[in-house]
């Protein structure tokens, strides 16, 4: 019996120490060992020692469908590997999923070599240390930093710090408007400023059509609005020094600006408090709505039958006409960021298809795909740019687009205060009225729920 | 064939036995030992690898991670967050301060979604088997019909959901409002106060074939005779179904209450697919808000240690449930 149980033990014990050396063996992780190796930053590596290496692209979904994105990707990236012997594992990750993947990537170490953000997660994705950062030793290896626009450096990473990422795709915030609605309601043209934009909205809205459609519902997009809002008005979400300043008296008057769409002035529908999904362009592409604000939407409309010419697109207005400075900010610098992973063990086969995707051939080639501006000023004059459309926004982001508060806890914000200004829509379209009291105290509560950074 | 087998033993382990012989022995006798004593062990390894893999270390991590200040300045290097010590259960607990705040709001939604939820889909679930316990034409067809819910996937099922209870194009509001004209305008369900009923109602809808399939099974174990009995004394089907049925079925009842308050009290699926990562306030279930505090603010820390104290509520409220049920069950059998 004795034995027996000793036994027992024995093989209980076994199993345990088996269990506990396996989980250190996946904690410690391993590698694919077709790497030469990193070399130091600033140099070109020689392409022909890069020949054969093997690197994995996460890239962000920007077209209609991740099959889409991956067609569209593949046959870019064929033309990288036929350059330069590197092959490209491709991976096209919805929105939803991304940042998680990122995350448990930079938490296990074993990421992508390369892989695309949100612009507006630049400084937050900068403050893990994931991230390689974009010395000018590293800039000099894609031709220098002097070729991409500035608003879109400026949107990738904190100021003062060397960018964790390099524009890839860059959009800014249009106003959109439907040609014949405004002259079917006998407007000549369409709004500079919001009072305009909410007078106009009245006009237009009737028998079940709406002046404009917004996403409420959509964190994200809430605080693109709030955020030009609140910079027409000298503000900024966070200070100097990166600490929230949420319920400033400019900050509350931006939100609830916003929020009176439906709450105040009902050019909206009550519907847009709960529309998440790019409902907004259903119904603008559908006449259900005369105006919209949103960025780079000529794809997307078309794809419901409206047809270039049936709309135009202005600068989101001003709070006074002709407004300079930071009161004439007109959107927030929007975009997609191409990144290193900084573990990777193919820093150079990386740098080099950083190079490749930021060529100005390929800027065209790519945002020409995806509707979008080439963040390369140089593929900006390509003919493929030079719709009425993009070219507003291109002149929006060269002029009137400010980046998003470039602060570790950016992530944050959009995570507390878009969620608060969904709760207000949500108030509003209940028929409950939205006050400065109200919209203080729901900006109070995300403020308080911020962490330290 | 091994259960079977005649002991041999005594020959071989005689202490008679030379060394040699002992040598040649060892494997046979070990080979002997693990077919007596040791099979069962080696049997159970791979459940108890996979079981070590899967929930004990995970949750080990969880743990030292809830002591742990774990914010997106250390995901990198997660080891090299600093001690915490007990802050983030501090913070968690603090009930008049904003995380704590939230946490009790949470706690509460979460609370009386479960109690719903379970209620809910117990009622229906012992009607529905009770209704269906005896034999008609089509009971099969119907008895399938029911078990939909629990069949279909959960994001297809629960995305439908979301699509129904649209304000502007959804058939909650089309039946309700336009056909029925119950309410006098459309009402909202994925915003605002209805959030928490259009929740219920999926949550019910979801889990009460469980309790129905359960219920239904346990029904097949009451003899026929006791119910043909009581009504040779005269009782009602009310009087059958309470002083025959039901203590039946208490057994199952309670496996079935247990197991859908654990269930429902961690639902994740249900809140995430219908409203987002950011769901309203009036819809804001403890698993999403752990959800957010760990992947979406990116505070690791606070939401292990919110974890941690969601397990021990629930060890306990498992615990107390069990030992009363129990007590109950030893005094009936008494």
């Amino acid at each position: 019996m004795r034995s027996s149980s000793t036994s027992s033990r024995l093989l209980a014990a076994t199993a345990l120490v088996a269990a506990l050396g396996l989980t250190l063996a996946a904690c410690g992780g391993g590698s694919d060992d077709d790497s030469s190796g990193s070399s130091g930053s600033g140099k070109t590596a020689d392409p022909n020692s890069l020949k054969g290496q093997t690197i994995t692209y996460w890239a962000s979904n920007q077209g209609t469908s991740l099959d889409a994105d991956k067609t569209t990707l593949t046959a870019e990236l064929n033309k990288f590997t036929a350059s330069t012997g590197i092959k490209v594992k491709l991976e096209v990750i919805g929105w939803a999923d991304l940042l998680n993947r990122i995350l448990a990537a930079a938490t296990s170490g074993q990421g992508p070599d390369v892989l695309n953000i949100g612009n507006t997660w630049s400084a937050s994705l900068q403050a893990t240390g994931a991230l390689m950062p974009w010395d000018s030793a590293a800039f000099s290896t894609i031709g220098g930093k002097d070729r991409f626009a500035p608003a879109a450096i400026a949107s990738a990473g904190a100021p003062g710090q060397d960018p964790a990422a390099v524009p890839l795709y860059s959009m800014a915030y249009g106003l959109y408007y439907n040609k014949k609605q405004f002259a079917d309601a006998g407007i000549a043209n369409p709004p500079t400023t919001w009072a305009e934009l909410v007078a106009d909205g009245k006009k237009l809205t009737k028998d079940g059509h709406y002046g404009i459609a917004v996403e409420g519902a959509n964190g994200a997009e809430n605080i693109h609005h709030i955020f030009v809002l609140a910079k027409q008005r000298g503000a900024s979400w966070f200070d100097d020094k990166g600490a929230p300043t949420f319920t400033g008296p400019q900050q509350v008057a931006a939100v609830k600006q916003y929020v009176d769409f439906i709450a105040g002035d009902k050019i909206a529908a009550k519907g847009n408090a709960e529309y998440v999904q790019n409902q907004t362009i259903t119904d603008f592409a559908t006449g259900k709505a005369a105006m919209m604000m949103w960025q780079s939407a000529a794809p997307a409309i078309a794809s419901h039958g409206m047809k270039p010419d049936q709309y135009g697109v202005v600068p989101v207005p001003t709070q006074t006409a002709g407004a300079t400075g930071d009161a004439g900010v007109t959107s927030m610098v929007a975009g997609i960021n191409i990144a290193v992973f900084k573990d990777t063990k193919h820093k150079d086969a990386a740098e080099a298809f950083v190079k490749f995707m930021t060529s100005t051939d390929e800027q065209k080639a790519l945002n020409g795909k995806y509707g979008s501006i080439p963040p390369v000023i140089e593929a900006q004059s390509d003919p493929a740019f030079q719709t009425p459309d993009l070219k507003v926004l291109a002149g929006v982001l060269q002029k009137s687009a400010a980046p998003l508060p470039q602060v570790a806890n950016e992530s944050q914000f959009e995570n507390l205060v878009g969620p608060a200004v969904k709760s207000l829509f949500a108030e509003a379209a209940a028929g409950k009225p939205v006050t400065d009291a109200s919209v203080k105290a729901a900006l109070t509560k995300a403020q308080q729920q911020m962490p330290a950074s | 064939m091994t259960a079977t087998a005649p002991p041999r033993r005594a020959p071989e382990a005689g202490p008679s036995s030379g060394k040699s012989a002992a040598g040649r022995r060892l494997r046979p006798r070990i080979v002997e030992r693990l077919r007596q004593g040791g099979l069962p062990y080696l049997l159970l390894l791979p459940a108890v690898l996979a079981e070590l893999l899967i929930h004990i270390v995970p949750m080990f991590f969880g743990i030292l991670i809830s002591f742990k200040n774990l914010t997106l300045f250390y995901i990198h290097h997660w080891n090299t967050a600093p001690w915490a010590g007990f802050d983030n259960y501090k913070a968690a607990v603090k009930i008049h301060q904003p995380i704590g705040q939230a946490l009790l709001h949470s706690f509460w939604v979460t609370l009386s979604y479960t109690l719903l939820s379970v209620a809910f889909s117990w009622l229906l679930g012992v009607a529905a088997a009770i209704l269906l316990q005896d034999k008609f034409r089509g009971r099969g067809l119907i008895r399938t019909i029911f078990l939909v819910p629990y069949a279909l996937p959960a994001y297809a099922a629960l995305i439908t959901w979301t699509f129904m209870f649209q304000q502007d194009t959804g058939l909650v509001n089309h039946v309700l409002h336009d056909q029925l004209h119950v309410t006098s305008s459309k009402s909202f369900w994925l915003i605002g106060d209805n959030s928490f009923w259009a929740m219920v109602i999926v949550s019910v809808w979801k889990s009460w074939p469980f309790a129905f399939l359960a219920l239904m099974a346990g029904l097949q174990n009451i003899p026929r005779e006791l119910y043909e009995a009581a009504a040779m004394d005269g009782a009602g089907v009310w009087q059958q179904i309470r002083k025959i049925t039901m203590p039946s079925l208490r057994p199952v009842n309670q496996v079935i209450v247990l197991v859908l308050f654990l269930w429902t009290f961690n639902d994740f699926n249900t809140p995430f697919v219908m409203f987002g990562q950011n769901p309203p306030h009036q819809a804001d279930l403890i698993s999403i808000h752990i959800y957010q505090s760990s992947f979406i603010n990116w505070n690791f820390g606070s939401g292990s240690a919110m974890s941690v104290l969601l397990l021990l509520f629930l060890l306990v409220v498992t615990a107390v449930y069990l030992l009363v049920t129990s007590r109950g069950r030893s005094e009936n059998d008494v």
